[in-house]
């Protein structure tokens, strides 16, 4: 029944189309009916992807808090200077936009924080679900599952077992020690902004390092074993050296989607207290669209500045896949 | 009436000219074969007679109407594909019915065209599997199948039988033989194998480099080759060639001398070649036959033996050292080493000048022999 | 004894390495599912078992009385000791050390207790009421469509719209083909965060602002889609789309009856990808969607969330709203997703 259903709705969009399709392939013969295939696609990208990135250099450089480009007037580099405005990089207090510059500072600790611990954790996990036990399965899924949830539900589950009468201060209390206000105090916040991103995110990270392990040949650790490796020598000198283009992989993509980190924290903790978990992305959204007067401009040369960063970031990668190949 | 003509046809990839204006006919009800080594353009010539590949220059005509500018679909072809290409994840009743389907046959008159392709194919009691539940052979009759029930003017076939195991393959020729016998339609058949060529053709086409070497009904061909690439393709196993001198030519004969001095007579027109000209004689394995030392011949060491029983085959070191192969019928005495003449009738030798092209034979076929 | 579960398939004897193991993954489970579980089952609690500290594990909710003479239900006790122990009595206000009781029997007269010598009175109470409230005062139901339209129409477009432009890379040569490749793969490599400003002008000069649509185009046309799609359609045999048109198929038919039935794994694959996509989103809605009635079921959360500090009951109720879909999605379809995700190493 249902499937009589499924069947007449897709040969009724068949139909739908046929007609104009068939058209469209004698008006333009053969071969280049790939390009109306390509059209809906290539529209779409051009107009949301594209074009938004030209329009990006003109947001930059243009001030004023109108969205409509003909209303705002042109001021060069401004912006940049205005964010680059420092006495010192490494005091945030001495910047023109020093927001900006915490934002930064956040990012970079953020970064350092959340991909150094989370590519620990995930390849232990990894390598310890690659062993040959019982309910794997159940184990993987179990680490994928946090993946799934929407950033907002993740964000609530963690407000409210750490909230002031929290689950996890019952327990401290219920231990003897005292109850913090984990998301009022700037360092702890902090700290509940890593473990919650790495918490949500760890479980992609460990799927991609299991698939690496499970592509390295088991002869290789037959011929260790007959060789009398030990097992800890076969890990440092088998397992993480075949591991390492993947390895490469994870630390790329997590570090660039560690520098584009904000949903979860966005709800968590709002990017406070004060200024202590706002992030660059934040940053961008507070200056564009939360408060007034909208500062597109800044937004936009603050999304520049990013958008080099991950490019220096993307292009070490491919520097190092490359290495990486010529070596082997 | 369809048959098929082809007018000065090229086909470049960019600036690569991989088809040199061929020219073509082929009748109607005909089954003709293209054959020739992997590359020499068979099966883009195939495909652009399908429809498949875009004609550079030159006319296509199918049952005298020019057909370069149609869609494959248009031309009233059907093709077996090598691979045999049946839709996966459709029935072999839905496979055979998806073309009929696509011209907006009535329902009735689909039924009826896959009863009666199922049934001369024996497919009946496969029609609700799916092609992966199928051995080699039925997937290949279900492609034919595929074809049949379009009844399109000309048959294309696309090297049909290479997927399949050497005796399903002359099971399936013997299919297809018959299949072209009962309903007569043109077919137009490209393989590497000169075997189903010979033994399935009206007229085999010789392919090589783009180019047309020769055409003729297979027993032409394998009786005179225009050249030497003709000869050494068409035969099995290969003609033998031996490096020789002439001695004295005319329009009777040809006296030879081989590298190891021994003289040598063929009865090949003479006309053209002058003494001391270097010249090619080439012998098939199966006209050559361990002789009395004193016979037309050439002299050879045997390296190896197979005895088949009914035939034998003696590979041998000929005069020079270039490999000969000697194809007997029944059983033979010979050992490893023997030293033998190996007697060469001048009737079926065949001489070819340097830059290939075969000196005309002057009395043909096998009655001779 | 339970070696047989704990140990390694294949393998006698179950080491101290194996113990590490089991240990790990142990507490792995604990804090994976542990902090999902938490909010499960608070959200069954009624708001006055929320505010109890320290919290209970089950949904045992403190008693509340009527008596007469008191506007307020109020909470009831048993005491353990002192004068009036073994009593019953409901609490109606706290003094320092002592509270002030009232037996419902007779509300007159009030106790004085010590309130260390009471303790609450529980019953086993799922709380309902905060699922329904959700329902009947927050307008779940709406952002839940909310979410389900866009999540439905954006997935149907990308998946349409990916295999087409895929099946025009995969199965044709044409001039600029591996132009258009390199572009949109490129894209792969600009994140959709860094063009937000300008991104939202093109919105907005649609007339896009407030409405599903604005959420919907921009996401559909994803690079890693048309990516995962054109390297499975490379696999089919370009033979049999010969075969097909020979058989009249127009080019259309070519690609809607053979590529993508034969394609459909790859697409259940994008199909999984987009509805968690779009279902989690958050940043882009949040961005083009300012009116509460067109909100997606993540930014209510979001909204609820700040305004209602208090009020947690329906707010949990309705996070475990939020993540029961892809939960159940997951429960079913766990294996493919996980393969499939690993296959192609996006998410």
């Amino acid at each position: 029944m249902l499937k009589a259903t499924a069947t007449q709705l897709y040969d009724g969009a068949f139909n739908l189309f046929e007609r104009p399709m068939l058209a469209l392939q004698r008006l333009f013969g053969q071969s280049r009916i790939a390009w109306v295939f390509l059209l809906p696609n290539l529209l779409i990208f051009g107009l949301f992807t594209f074009l938004p990135i030209i329009l990006n250099f003109v947001f930059a450089t243009t001030g004023g808090d109108r969205i409509l480009l003909d209303d705002r007037p042109f001021v060069g580099a401004e912006h940049f200077a205005s964010l680059l405005d420092c006495e010192s990089y490494f005091d945030p207090n001495s910047c023109h936009r020093d927001l900006f510059w915490r934002a930064v500072g956040n990012t970079g600790w953020f970064v350092l924080m959340q991909v150094g611990f989370m590519i620990l954790f995930s390849l232990i996990t990894a390598l310890i679900l690659n062993r040959d036990i019982v309910l794997r399965g159940f184990f993987r899924a179990v680490f994928f599952y946090p993946v799934l949830l929407s950033p907002v539900v993740v964000a609530l589950i963690w407000k409210w077992i750490l909230q002031r009468n929290g689950v996890l201060n019952a327990g401290l209390e219920g231990a003897g020690f005292g109850t913090i206000n984990w998301l009022l105090e700037a360092d702890w916040a902090f700290f509940w902004v890593v473990f919650v991103s790495i918490w949500c995110n760890m479980g992609f990270y460990v799927l991609i390092l299991l698939a690496g392990l499970q592509s390295i040949p088991t002869d290789v650790y037959e011929a260790a074993e007959m060789d009398g490796t030990p097992r800890w020598r076969s890990l440092l000198r088998i397992t993480l050296p075949l591991l390492m283009p993947t390895m490469l992989v994870v630390m790329v993509l997590s570090v660039i989607r560690a520098v584009q980190a904000f949903d979860e924290i966005y709800v968590l903790t709002g990017g406070g207290p004060g200024s202590a978990t706002t992030l660059l992305i934040q940053y961008i959204y507070d200056v564009g669209f939360a408060t007034r007067p909208r500062l597109y401009g800044l937004a936009a040369a603050a999304s520049l500045l990013m958008a080099g960063v991950l490019f220096v970031l993307t292009m070490m990668q491919l520097a190092a896949t490359r290495k990486q190949s010529g070596d082997n | 009436m369809a048959g098929v003509t082809l007018n000065g046809i090229v086909k470049e990839y960019g600036a690569v000219r991989v088809i040199h204006g061929v020219d073509l006919e082929i009748a109607d009800g005909e089954f003709c074969v293209f054959v020739g080594p992997s590359g020499c353009g068979k099966s883009t010539l195939l495909r652009m007679i399908a429809g498949l590949e875009e004609i550079t220059d030159g006319d296509l005509m199918i049952g005298g109407d020019r057909v370069n500018d149609q869609r494959a679909s248009e031309r009233g072809l059907a093709m077996v594909f090598q691979t045999y290409a049946l839709y996966p994840h459709m029935s072999v009743r839905a496979n055979l019915a998806f073309g009929l389907e696509n011209i907006r046959m009535a329902r009735a008159e689909i039924d009826s065209r896959v009863a009666e392709a199922a049934r001369m194919l024996q497919l009946e009691p496969y029609l609700d599997r799916k092609p992966k539940a199928l051995s080699g052979g039925q997937r290949q009759r279900v492609a034919i199948g595929r074809a049949v029930v379009r009844e399109p003017k000309v048959f294309l076939f696309d090297e049909p039988l290479s997927n399949l195991d050497a005796e399903l393959r002359v099971t399936m020729r013997g299919e297809i033989a018959a299949l072209h016998r009962r309903i007569g339609n043109t077919m137009i058949y490209v393989t590497h194998d000169q075997v189903e060529a010979m033994t399935m053709a009206d007229r085999i086409v010789v392919l090589r480099d783009g180019r047309i070497e020769q055409q003729g009904a297979p027993i032409d061909l394998y009786n005179r080759p225009v050249n030497k690439f003709v000869a050494g393709f068409i035969g099995s196993p290969r003609m033998n060639f031996i490096a020789c001198e002439v001695v004295e030519a005319d329009g009777s004969g040809v006296q030879l001398r081989d590298p190891s001095g021994r003289a040598l007579l063929a009865h090949v027109d003479g006309r053209g070649l002058n003494p001391g000209n270097k010249v090619e004689l080439g012998v098939r394995p199966e006209h050559l036959h361990p002789v009395g030392a004193d016979e037309n011949g050439i002299t050879a060491t045997v390296e190896n033996i197979e005895q088949l029983g009914g035939e034998s085959y003696l590979y041998c070191h000929g005069p020079d050292g270039v490999d000969v192969t000697v194809h007997m019928t029944g059983q033979t005495a010979l050992g490893r080493g023997a030293q033998v003449v190996l007697g060469v009738t001048p009737d079926l030798c065949h001489i070819f000048r340097p830059d290939g092209i075969a000196q005309p034979r002057l009395r043909l076929g096998e009655a001779v022999g | 004894m339970f070696g047989w579960i704990l140990g390694r398939r294949g393998r006698h004897g179950f080491d101290l390495t194996d113990w590490l193991a089991f240990g790990f993954l142990g507490l792995g489970v604990v804090l994976m599912l542990g902090p999902v579980l938490w909010l499960v089952l608070s959200s069954f609690k009624t708001e006055a078992a929320l505010q109890e500290y320290p919290p209970k594990f089950l949904p045992l909710a403190p008693i509340e009385r009527v008596v007469p003479g008191y506007e307020q239900p109020l909470q009831m006790f048993t005491v353990t000791a002192g004068e009036h122990a073994g009593r019953e009595l409901a609490q109606v206000r706290r003094i320092g050390l002592n509270a002030q009781m009232v037996d419902p029997a007779n509300p007159e007269e009030r106790l004085n207790v010590n309130i260390g010598d009471r303790e609450p009175l529980r019953e086993f109470g799922v709380a309902t009421e905060n699922y329904t409230g959700v329902f009947s005062r927050f307008n779940f139901m709406l952002y839940f469509w909310n979410s389900t339209f866009i999540t439905i129409v954006a997935t149907v477009l990308t998946v349409l719209f990916n295999s087409m432009a895929a099946f025009a890379l995969a199965k044709y040569k044409f001039t600029g083909r591996n132009a258009v490749f390199v572009l949109i793969i490129a894209t792969l490599m600009i994140p959709p965060t860094i063009t937000l400003v300008p991104l939202f002008l093109v919105i907005s000069q649609m007339g896009m602002v407030n409405s599903h649509w604005g959420v919907i185009w921009p996401a559909i046309a994803t690079p890693t889609g048309v990516f995962l799609l054109r390297q499975y359609m490379l696999t089919i045999p370009d033979d049999l789309l010969d075969a097909a048109r020979m058989d009249h198929a127009s080019e259309w038919r070519v690609y809607w009856k053979i590529v993508l039935p034969l394609s459909a794994p790859a697409l259940a694959v994008l199909v999984i990808f987009s509805v968690m996509w779009r279902w989690n989103e958050f940043l882009w809605p949040l961005i083009v969607l300012n009116r509460s009635e067109v909100f997606t079921l993540q930014l209510a959360l979001n909204s609820f969330q700040g305004e209602l500090q208090t009020s947690w009951s329906n707010l949990l109720a309705m996070t475990v709203l939020t993540l029961l879909p892809i939960t159940i999605v997951f429960a079913f379809l766990q294996k493919y997703i996980t393969q499939g995700i690993a296959q192609s190493g996006v998410k």
